[in-house]
């Protein structure tokens, strides 16, 4: 385990005022008795690429809302190009030279990309003189930085890549010295991280200071000059990445060793093994007649793991909800469970579970929760018409918090208490909680979107184990996932939807994540 | 610095700062007080002294807290299932209807005993009919509730007018009212009440269905927090699509969350009509169906907040007549005023406040320890 915390001490007396954009000292914050930063201390040069990693709630987003003017800290101090400064508010972050692309954009789908760049930073009373101005900046940014984007493109007609690229040229035409950037490639296809990627390097190289705050090891590893770890809010390690691998750096994140491993099945199911999935023709279109679903053909058999692969928006969500009973099927039809479903017959989510079908959504915020109910009440969310739950209609709240104990020390929800709003969880506890909830009533179907989104690498491996438990109980299990990491390590057999379609299927030892990558894009005809 | 993420002790959220709106309320009242020349603290007892002072005064307030509560609680339940009912006013006057119906046609016949829980269930199926169209028609039609509930106040009143000049009006005279209800099936009044157990006190329009409003509150914490149904309302309410994943009707959840709103604005009628008037009258409900939008508001749609929020609302509607009444100087529209700069303080401007206080908290709070 490398840890060299010789160049934080080494730096810490000739601070020359203008080697680092960023230099934080000693800072720390706590909400009530959490610790979510304590003593911190960063300093990034000008002109590099700086990675933060930390599992979820180690107080990367804390850090970086400070830095942003979110939230003030409770102690330290922040210089920017070696000046003191106060940041209060994110304005004052933006005045300091601080852009930051959040992982959700912040932008408004129905302008264009010109007027989102010059949303708020208009420096006329006319617009029109404000748009002259601001499309010529824009050409500008775009010639040095390589950053093309049609400036009259509606935003909601853009790929997210180019969103993306929008965001970036906001904070760029905002005189962003330091860009922070949360969780960048969530959403984006292999190909289209790469692009972003050589965008970044095309900043650093103009001078621009990157953060990027990531869970992804291999994106550290590819473009990062050096990279801090943090840990129980806390900086464990400052590294040039140079020096350091993905292991280590896994290692030091999570405070323990890690071993990873492929789940597949060893033996091959027997052919006799009975579909628990069967999907026949299923099409689904959306409010303006595009298919959602093409003609879907599928089937998962008992005790095996098929992944669906694909750029988030492609489908895959369409499909989990017409499976789990949520969105009636337009036509075609499907067995599942033994139950056949079509448009004539549905069958709804509160069936389905009885049925033991069960769900864990891909959007947990949206459907698989309520952020303003307790975790107890989310903890019965879909299964509250049980008796044990509501009797004659009064909910049992000592049952039900009852429940909530046992899904969240199943799944080591922390922290354990069921009284806590959902939403103050962080979103990997909520997915652990959500999951609990759904793998708890033994499926023998189970529909699973996005398992690990968001969730710290620590429980990734729980998770998975828990999932793969599952099979081997001789559930179905339909898997939706953007992580192809995730895709390849679990499924026996993997799908990969483009555009409403199911577009290739292999089996789970036989893939590797460059066809599938171009199999996403629906390339791979052309390129094979 | 932003504060509207940092958490108070409850006791600062509910009470301090709710206390600080009406004290600044209070205060810009007084400065319009001192510009026509009335002495402020003078005016503040009188409206106090008329509200408190005596058991007559404290009996008129009471009777208007209990409109109060009730279209309060008819604006919470709904807002709970993020709804927007609008339409209290007209949903009481039909109610009204229904109530009168009952009391008309069965009055002569069967004992008051009997006749009352009639009329309080016509009361509120007949607030919660009005309720259903609205609705029905947000569900399944798209139409938004705040349009079709304030058309339906316009068309219920447009209604009872009809009913009432042509159809219900009491023979042999000008007024459009029915005839009065038997003497022996009115609502008992408060007075009446106590008298059964040796006290004393002085006749006023305050009647039983004051316990039938604390009961709905009672009974509509009970119904949001701890049924099943209540959690189908909530989680409709929070996030339509978690309801969908979890097998809940977002659209049926609508459709009976406006009833059960209609129904309890149904109890104006039990308190002005079985308990007050003992006839229906035209515009009985006298705007208590908006004014409870504002109630639920300042009382967070919660029940004990509604009671509180009640109880001040018929302060000053008290306290209000009392010092029109008192100081000739003081009109009717300045009273008005008043209770407007108080809504303004508590409701609009509830959180202008709280950074203050937040800040005040950080320096004078209680040193947890731990800070490293």
């Amino acid at each position: 385990m490398v840890q060299s915390e010789q160049k934080v001490s080494s730096t810490h007396s000739s601070t020359s005022s203008s080697q680092f954009a960023i230099e934080l000292r000693n800072i720390s914050k706590s909400f009530g008795a959490v610790h979510a930063n304590q003593n911190i201390d960063l300093q990034v040069e000008r002109g590099t690429i700086h990675g933060i990693v930390g599992e979820n709630g180690a107080g990367k987003s804390t850090l970086m809302s400070i830095l942003y003017g979110f939230y003030q800290a409770d102690s330290g101090s922040i210089h920017i190009n070696g000046n003191h400064i106060q940041i209060n508010s994110s304005r004052e972050a933006i005045d300091a030279g601080i852009g930051m692309v959040h992982q959700h954009f912040m932008l408004v789908d129905t302008f264009s990309v010109l007027e989102n760049v010059m949303l708020g930073a208009e420096e006329h009373s006319l617009l029109k003189h404000s748009a002259i101005d601001a499309r010529k900046e824009l050409q500008r940014l775009s010639d040095t930085y390589q950053l093309s984007v049609n400036p009259d493109s509606l935003v909601e007609n853009l790929q997210v890549g180019e969103q993306q690229r929008t965001e970036i040229l906001k904070a760029l035409y905002r005189k962003a010295e330091i860009l922070i950037l949360d969780e960048p490639t969530g959403v984006l296809t292999p190909q289209e991280a790469d692009q972003l990627f050589a965008v970044l390097q095309a900043l650093k190289e103009q001078g621009v200071t990157v953060i990027l705050i990531t869970h992804k090891l291999r994106e550290i590893m590819d473009i990062t000059d050096t990279v801090s770890v943090l840990r129980q809010g806390q900086m464990v390690s400052h590294l040039n990445t140079a020096d350091t691998s993905m292991q280590a750096l896994a290692e030091l994140m999570v405070g323990r060793k890690l071993d990873t491993q492929n789940h597949q099945r060893v033996d091959a199911l027997p052919s006799e093994t009975p579909n628990r999935i069967e999907v026949f023709d299923l099409c689904l279109r959306n409010a303006a007649g595009q298919y959602r679903l093409d003609h879907i053909n599928l089937n998962v058999k008992s005790g095996e793991i098929v992944g669906v692969a694909g750029v988030a928006g492609n489908g895959q969500s369409a499909l989990l909800e017409v499976l789990a009973g949520i969105v009636p099927p337009e036509s075609g039809r499907f067995i599942i469970n033994g139950r056949e479903v079509s448009v004539s017959d549905p069958v709804d989510p509160r069936q389905m579970r009885q049925m033991r079908v069960n769900h864990v959504p891909e959007d947990r915020l949206k459907l698989g929760l309520v952020k303003a109910f307790t975790a107890a009440e989310s903890s019965v969310l879909g299964y509250l018409h049980q008796d044990k739950f509501s009797w004659r209609g009064l909910l049992q709240l000592s049952s039900i918090k009852a429940m909530c104990r046992r899904l969240m020390d199943s799944f080591d929800v922390r922290p354990g208490n069921p009284n806590l709003k959902s939403a103050s969880f962080s979103g990997g506890n909520q997915q652990k909680l959500i999951l609990a909830r759904e793998l708890d009533k033994k499926p023998e179907v189970l529909l699973v979107g996005q398992p690990t989104r968001g969730v710290d690498i620590g429980a990734i491996e729980l998770i998975h184990q828990k999932i793969v438990d599952m099979r081997d109980e001789g559930c179905a299990i339909l898997l939706v996932s953007v992580e192809l990491d995730e895709i390849l390590a679990l499924s026996d057999r993997i799908v990969v939807m483009f555009e409403g379609r199911i577009v290739a299927e292999v089996t789970g030892s036989e893939a590797d994540k460059t066809t599938l990558g171009l199999m996403m894009a629906n390339a791979h005809e052309r390129a094979a | 610095m932003n504060t509207s993420n940092i958490t108070l002790p409850a006791w600062l959220d509910i009470v301090i700062i709710p206390l600080l709106n009406i004290a600044l309320a209070l205060l810009c009242a007084g400065f319009i007080l001192l510009l026509i020349g009335v002495n402020p603290v003078e005016a503040v007892g009188i409206m106090l002294n008329g509200a408190f002072g005596y058991d007559e005064g404290v009996g008129y307030t009471l009777y208007y807290t209990t409109n109060f509560i009730f279209t309060g609680l008819a604006v919470a339940v709904a807002f709970h299932a993020n709804l927007f009912n609008i339409g209290g006013e007209g949903q009481a006057y039909i109610a009204g209807l229904g109530a009168a119906l009952v009391f008309l046609a069965f009055d002569s016949s069967l004992p008051a005993l009997i006749l009352i829980p009639f009329g309080i269930l016509a009361s509120a199926l007949f607030g919660a009919l009005w309720a259903f169209i609205p609705g029905f028609l947000q569900a399944y039609r798209g139409s938004h509730v705040v349009i079709t509930t304030i058309m339906f106040n316009f068309i219920a009143s447009a209604l009872m007018v009809y009913l009432l000049v042509n159809i219900l009006i009491k023979p042999g005279q000008m007024s459009p009212e029915t005839r009065y209800f038997e003497v022996t099936t009115w609502l008992p009044k408060m007075h009446e009440f106590v008298a059964l157990f040796g006290y004393n006190i002085t006749k006023t329009p305050l009647n039983l269905s004051f316990f039938l409003a604390l009961l709905c509150c009672v009974l509509v914490w009970i119904y949001i927090w701890r049924t099943r149904w209540g959690y189908e309302l909530r989680t409709a309410g929070f996030s339509e699509t978690a309801a969908l994943y979890a097998g809940i009707q977002p659209k049926r959840v609508v459709v009976i969350t406006m009833c059960l709103s209609g129904a309890l604005a149904g109890g104006v009628a039990v308190n002005e009509i079985m308990g007050v008037n003992h006839r229906l009258i035209m515009n009985f409900p006298a705007g208590y169906g908006f004014t409870g939008i504002a109630v639920s508001l300042m009382g967070r749609n919660h029940p004990v907040g509604i009671i509180m929020a009640s109880l001040l609302f018929g302060v000053l509607y008290q306290g209000g007549a009392e010092l029109a009444f008192e100081i000739p100087l003081i009109t009717r529209e300045l009273v008005v005023a008043i209770q407007g700069l108080i809504i303004l303080f508590c409701g609009a401007l509830a959180l202008m406040l709280r950074p203050l206080v937040v800040r005040a908290y950080l320096v004078f709070r209680p040193v947890t320890g731990g800070h490293a």
